[in-house]
């Protein structure tokens, strides 16, 4: 199903990725993309005037262009960012795999480093175009979880729908990696009692109990009213069901260890990564931590895609998959109709491999790559 | 069709003492659950909404994906709606 790399990860795309170290020379990025067919631009918001962050940051950019999916990289840099573009190139090269790198203040400005990276992503894509897919195991698998704009039905039909297919994933070999820290508010008990050791119980509790203090800092008195937007009207009850209907996606296996935003998980199985809610901050994350294929569930729709990885969308009625079916690649609302859970989960499962397999998912028709959002927690100077 | 199809709401784990209506059921409509099981509803359950399968008494768990998403605040009965008005979550 996919593209063997050199440090043994499998790619389910082929792309040659082009990563702005800083936002200042993001122009200079889209150039290069705009001129050869086959480079894709990393586009985001970051790279200096910033403390907290830039080692995450820079780990995520890194990760990016370490990412199965991507085949090697030109890395762009301005020259007096706080980003080392050195260093983001050594890590994608520590893979194996192509990079090189440019800053604009020393090839004679923005025009001119344009010219000389899209000659170098042309060779590139020349070469890594020579590449065949080749038959793989689901082991080879990192599959990132997602879900955005949900509405009541996303825990009763697409997020359970989703969890079958995540156990069938990590019984068969492959990984799985839950984020979106403050969707776990009011389960920290119970995804503890599924971590594989002491360890990663205690992890796992310390991620959620500062989910729900940082939500209480942000929000104040709303904090418990925010994390569970328009959801009491369409039944839910409690912070703990609401969670439950998200964690749900996870499925039901044991929790292998918990990792930091955008790192790249040592374990296999089923993971536990710390990030935000925000969706488009959130797959980020997902892409660093070496996800081939994001499964996102929505119900009530978003058209959101990532420039590296093919995001797959699972819709949770079929009203919403009827209404906005160009965005919507399965539709798990027939589990409401009366289709059994087992059958929802096989139709995902078979679309994610076809996907996989090459077939572009909606928001890769669509073009909805976008922009890299990565997560930041205090304020830029 | 079979009878799945005239099932109106969703028990999503074994464990759970509610289901999810995935119609709306009005009062005194049959809540069936599972095959073979059918019961009047005591009150409207909207689509979306929980239904207790059985009977839970005041500062009981409410159980629904196999785990505690609350207590009951007064004795709850089967077919009755649950939602705020008689479930308390626990606080983070």
């Amino acid at each position: 199903m996919g593209y063997v790399r050199p440090d043994g990860s499998v790619g389910v795309r082929n792309h040659v990725a082009i990563i702005p170290t800083v936002a200042c020379v993001n122009g200079v990025a889209r150039m290069v993309e705009r001129e050869v067919g086959g480079a894709v631009a990393i586009i985001h918001g970051h790279g200096c005037g910033r403390a907290v962050e830039i080692g995450m940051h820079q780990g995520a950019l890194a990760g990016i262009g370490a990412n199965p999916n991507v085949a090697g990289a030109v890395v762009i840099g301005l020259g007096c960012e706080t980003i080392d573009a050195d260093w983001v190139a050594s890590r994608i090269a520590e893979k194996g795999k192509p990079v090189e790198v440019y800053r604009v203040q020393e090839h004679g400005g923005s025009l001119k480093t344009a010219r000389k990276a899209a000659d170098a992503a042309r060779a590139m894509v020349g070469d890594l175009s020579l590449l065949e897919r080749v038959e793989c195991g689901i082991d080879s698998l990192v599959l990132g979880l997602e879900c955005g704009g949900s509405d009541a039905f996303s825990g009763v039909s697409a997020n359970p729908a989703v969890g079958l297919v995540v156990d069938w994933v990590v019984d068969a070999g492959g990984s799985a990696i839950l984020t979106e820290s403050t969707e776990m508010i009011g389960t920290a008990h119970i995804l503890a009692r599924r971590a594989h050791d002491g360890e990663t119980a205690r992890q796992v509790e310390k991620v959620v109990d500062d989910a729900w203090r940082r939500a209480q800092d942000i929000l104040g008195p709303l904090a418990p009213f925010v994390v569970a937007p328009g959801n009491m009207d369409g039944g839910i009850s409690s912070i703990s069901e609401k969670s439950l209907g998200c964690i749900c996606k996870a499925g039901s296996r044991s929790i292998q260890g918990v990792y930091g935003y955008g790192t790249r998980p040592e374990r296999t199985g089923l993971v536990i990564m710390d990030g935000p809610g925000y969706d488009m901050e959130s797959m980020a994350g997902l892409a660093s931590a070496g996800c081939q294929v994001i499964l996102f569930t929505t119900g009530r729709g978003t058209p959101a895609g990532f420039p590296v990885v093919p995001v797959v969308k699972v819709a949770s009625t079929s009203r919403l998959f009827a209404a906005m079916e160009d965005d919507m690649d399965v539709n798990a609302g027939t589990v409401l109709d009366g289709e059994p859970m087992e059958v929802v989960a096989g139709r995902i499962a078979a679309r994610m491999l076809e996907i996989a397999g090459g077939q572009p998912s909606k928001a890769e028709t669509n073009g909805m790559g976008g922009i890299v959002c990565l997560y930041a927690v205090t304020p830029s100077f | 069709m079979g009878e799945k199809d005239d099932l109106n709401c969703i028990v999503i784990h074994a464990r759970d003492n509610v289901a999810v209506a995935r119609v709306d059921i009005e009062a005194g409509g049959a809540v069936r659950p599972r095959p073979g099981e059918s019961f009047p509803a005591l009150e409207r359950i909207p689509c979306g909404h929980k239904v207790a399968l059985v009977g839970i008494g005041m500062g009981e768990p409410v159980c629904k994906y196999g785990e505690i998403i609350g207590y009951a605040t007064v004795d709850i009965a089967p077919g009755a709606l649950v939602h705020t008005h008689n479930l308390k979550g626990d606080e983070p």
